[in-house]
């Protein structure tokens, strides 16, 4: 346990630092329920408008309580690296992290695990309350935020839900060392965006696009942290093909890891440190 | 005219700042138009899985989408001075430099800061509207450019004066209100499809609260020469776009009672 003590200790600090950031919190509440509001009306037309039998193999049901998840989520994307370790780079900040006496992966590692995980918990909590509950209420309960349809399912997504928060903090470490390496954070985010947008499934649930993809949009990485936990909250995705899902997110953890300590340590053997 | 000439030479410094950094400019530019366009992939995706929409076909949304992309960039390009107001100029004192000029505080906002990445959108909306033009088999009239062109001019004054609004409530706020940007960039988003697909309370407020409706699905209907499913009487589809303009002077009146209060800040 006490291997862990330091990540734990950098996790639970800056995790209630970003607690701090009430006004964003809520102006991001704003906009996500506006965003999950207009996305299932348009899914709820498509639905409604077509032939049954073009309708993919999720029910409308389903793909609203995914958009209300994926809103609630949004920050749980590795949108961009650590706005921290950005800085930290450009001021020479980062000579300090190299002393510390601790797993320099590990260590940038749990802090984007609790950059996320603190932005997403008081949005999730709140869109849970406006979906979750005041929507039911309010007789909208065919397009709102439904809870899952058994305990085994909710159990088998709690899982899914800290393999999205690891394979999402993966991510985030390979654009962390990306910047270190280009020194220049809003491109490195900006060119990877809009793949994880359309890949993980936060633009259209991936069931929606063609048949023809299905195969292969389920096995690429990006779908571990939005489709494949979200499609287990709502027993889409069930049985063999949850664990099929699970051990794939697991997967990609692995590979991402492996890959972003490979990185790092090839990165930091001839680091130029910036500004003075 | 003496402002016009002044709104040039403020653009073009601001834009020859830039310049310096052209590497930087473009990069910024195509982000924005990658970033804008993934939405086409949606609208894509969505009908290759389903087919049509209530009579609406991919080519009618792509009108739809193209249109309020371009209104928003040129509004956004214009009232960059308007969006960071709290953030840079009141919280900063700044404000009282501008006020001291001989010039109205409205033309130096507009002249702060125009930023050449928003032609990332226009482009993103140009390139929409050839995809819904080819879709459609539609052929464009000097009467319906002009259409097009008072559409584009009225979505411009609504989407500049919800920004203007943004502004004003930043001189009780003082810090920039990040929850303007669910009538900006959610009014684009929510203007992408038809109206008639929404439910009743949410276009009611599109088009009596925050009439996106009226310089958008309005007027391209009247462009696309369809009726309104919802209703409108055929003349109403081509004069909608004045309720743009209504609600720009309505936000400058709230700008003026903000601005009648200011006390400065800062030192």
């Amino acid at each position: 346990m006490d291997l862990a003590r330091p990540y734990v200790a950098v996790y639970t600090a800056r995790f209630l630092l970003m607690l701090q950031y009430r006004a964003a919190a809520f102006a991001g509440f704003l906009t996500q329920c506006w965003w999950g509001g207009i996305k299932i009306m348009v899914y709820a037309a498509f639905y409604r408008a077509s032939n049954p039998s073009t309708h993919p193999a999720i029910t409308l049901a389903q793909v609203a309580t995914y958009t209300w998840l994926n809103q609630a989520l949004l920050a749980l994307m590795p949108w961009s690296c650590d706005p921290e370790v950005a800085l930290a780079v450009r001021t020479g900040v980062v000579s300090y992290d190299r002393l510390r006496p601790v797993d320099a992966y590990a260590y940038w590692y749990a802090r984007a695990a609790a950059f996320m995980t603190a932005r997403a918990v008081p949005r999730a909590i709140l869109m849970a309350l406006v979906a979750g509950v005041a929507m039911p209420l309010l007789s909208f309960r065919e397009l709102s935020w439904a809870p899952p349809p058994s305990a085994a399912q909710s159990a088998l997504f709690a899982l899914s839900l800290v393999l999205l928060v690891c394979l999402a903090s993966a991510f985030m470490m390979l654009l962390n060392i990306a910047v270190v390496v280009t020194l220049n954070d809003r491109w490195v985010s900006q060119s990877l965006n809009p793949l994880l947008v359309v890949l993980s499934g936060s633009l259209v649930p991936l069931a929606l696009y063609p048949d023809w993809a299905q195969g292969a949009l389920f096995l690429q990485p990006f779908a571990g942290i939005v489709d494949i936990p979200f499609r287990i909250y709502s027993g889409n995705l069930a049985g063999a093909f949850a664990y099929g899902g699970l051990a794939l997110q697991l997967w990609w953890i692995l590979v991402l890891v492996f890959v972003g300590r490979f990185w790092m340590a090839r990165v930091m053997r001839r680091l130029e440190v910036q500004g003075g | 005219m003496d402002a016009i000439r002044l709104l040039i030479r403020y653009g073009s410094a601001s834009i020859r700042a830039q310049i310096q950094y052209p590497f930087n400019a473009i990069m910024l530019g195509v982000g924005q138009f990658t970033a804008t366009m993934i939405d086409m992939i949606a609208i894509w995706a969505l009908f290759a899985r389903f087919g049509a929409l209530d009579g609406w076909r991919l080519g009618d949304i792509a009108m739809f989408f193209g249109l309020v992309s371009v209104s928003f960039s040129v509004a956004d390009f214009l009232s960059r001075g308007f969006d960071v107001l709290g953030a840079e100029f009141i919280k900063t004192g700044q404000l009282d430099r501008l006020l001291l000029r001989p010039r109205t505080l409205t033309l130096q906002l507009i002249g702060n800061d125009m930023r050449l990445s928003r032609f990332g959108r226009l482009a993103q909306g140009l390139v929409v509207l050839c995809i819904g033009t080819a879709n459609l088999d539609f052929h464009w009239t000097v009467a319906k450019l002009a259409l097009a062109l008072w559409a584009i001019a009225g979505g411009t004054a609504l989407f500049f004066g919800l920004i203007v609004i943004q502004g004003a409530i930043s001189f009780w706020t003082v810090e920039s209100l990040e929850a303007m940007n669910v009538l900006t960039y959610g009014g684009v988003q929510a203007a992408q499809f038809p109206l008639s697909i929404y439910a009743r309370w949410f276009r009611t407020f599109l088009i009596f609260v925050v009439p996106i409706g009226c310089v958008a699905y309005f007027p391209v209907l009247a462009i696309l020469g369809k009726p309104d499913p919802l209703g409108a009487p055929a003349w109403f589809l081509p004069v909608s776009p004045l309720a743009g303009f209504a609600f720009l002077a309505v936000s400058f009146l709230a700008w003026r009672v903000g601005l009648a209060r200011y006390a400065s800040t800062g030192s």
